[in-house]
């Protein structure tokens, strides 16, 4: 697989603004920036109200992702270009999402949103709206998706890699830096850890790095590519930048995602957790 | 911004007289030649140039990042240019920061 089969630059999607068959969309958190200025034509994906589950904590079932993405006008044959705010990473959780559910034709734009600002490329305030499809997901693929005991059972078998902050990693802080420290959960990281920060993996633009420097970051980290790997964070987010990274780049074939992540592992009962930075 | 999310939050000025509860509070304002300087994406860097943690400046030009005591270095990137500027938090407050962008 190679960086374009996964990756389109910023100036592929100006364009491609109108090229049939392709749907760009914008997936955040919060979003007030698509609000303000968005890429014309990008429809809009709520990380929380479009993609999780409203009451379980998980994300929407196989009909609720067939309902949303026919509302949203994206079809089972479209290009579908994923792009962000966060250096991409809630549209990296898309594409992760948008695989699970079987949909190969997706890609990610590189830099998501701040290297389309960098750039100095048109925003549009416009509201989009496309014509409804009547969209067809497949079964989840979970060779993709990791639960809680999966992970308990991989300390000291498989590669865990915490994508989160050394701070984060060490238990200093419960959260990144840009958000108060209010957690209750526990802090620090699951045994056997490798800490790799998710931003090793991006230039400071927000485009990926190439597969070579991956490598070599991984490879110095420590990352076993004959084991397993499972990667996590605090909610499953930065992890799934770094899963695209290991998986999407790189090319390792047994990478999953645990979404459940820190906010998960560090409220479980009885469980080991290690503080204190890397080894 | 709810405590289950992780994405930055929208930017707001922050008060010289902030109550920070404890914390460190790493605040300030990104300016270009003419003046506050919106939307540049600011990024918070540790002593040995490792990413902490990155937000996008108000339209005023605000940003303001929770850390751990230490030294650390705030970097803005805009499409009018780059800037930085060093800040040491001893402890526990609000330490002030300006970065000018050109």
């Amino acid at each position: 697989m190679s960086r374009e089969d996964v990756l389109v630059t910023t100036q592929w999607a100006e364009e491609n603004l109108d090229t049939p068959g392709v749907v760009f969309a914008e997936v955040d958190e919060d979003t007030t920036a698509y609000d303000g200025g968005h890429i014309r034509g990008a429809v809009k994906l709520d990380w929380k109200t479009d993609l999780q589950d409203p009451v379980r904590r998980d994300f929407v079932d196989r009909a609720g992702f067939d309902a949303l993405l026919s509302e949203k006008g994206i079809g089972n044959d479209d290009l579908v270009v994923l792009y962000g705010g966060n250096n991409n990473w809630f549209a990296a959780y898309a594409y992760w999402y948008f695989k699970l559910y079987g949909h190969d034709k997706v890609k990610l734009l590189d830099g998501g949103r701040k290297k389309w600002e960098l750039d100095g490329r048109e925003l549009s305030g416009d509201e989009v709206k496309r014509e409804a499809t009547t969209y067809s997901a497949k079964e989840p693929d979970t060779s993709i998706r990791a639960f809680r005991d999966e992970v308990v059972d991989a300390i000291g078998t498989k590669n865990l890699v915490d994508v989160r902050s050394p701070d984060e990693f060490s238990g200093k802080l419960l959260a990144p830096a840009h958000l108060p420290q209010e957690s209750a959960q526990r802090a620090g990281h699951i045994p056997t850890a490798l800490n790799v920060p998710w931003a090793k993996t991006a230039n400071e633009d927000g485009t990926f790095k190439t597969a070579e420097e991956l490598t070599e970051l991984y490879n110095e980290a420590g990352l076993d590519t004959g084991k397993s790997t499972i990667a996590y964070c605090r909610i499953g987010e930065r992890s799934s930048h770094t899963w695209f990274a290991l998986h999407e780049l790189i090319g390792l074939s047994d990478v999953k995602n645990y979404d459940g992540s820190w906010t998960e592992y560090g409220s479980l009962v009885g469980v080991p957790i290690e503080t204190g930075a890397a080894k | 911004m709810s405590a289950d999310g992780c994405g930055a939050p929208v930017q707001t000025a922050t008060a010289a007289d902030i109550d920070t509860q404890g914390q460190v509070v790493l605040a300030g304002t990104v300016n270009g030649t003419a003046g506050p300087l919106g939307g540049a994406y600011v990024r918070l860097l540790n002593g040995d140039g490792d990413f902490a943690g990155e937000v996008q400046a108000s339209p005023q030009g605000d940003f303001r990042f929770y850390a751990a005591p230490g030294a650390w270095i705030v970097r803005a990137l805009h499409r009018s240019g780059n800037g930085e500027a060093s800040v040491t938090a001893e402890g526990p407050g609000l330490h002030q920061v300006a970065i000018s962008v050109a």
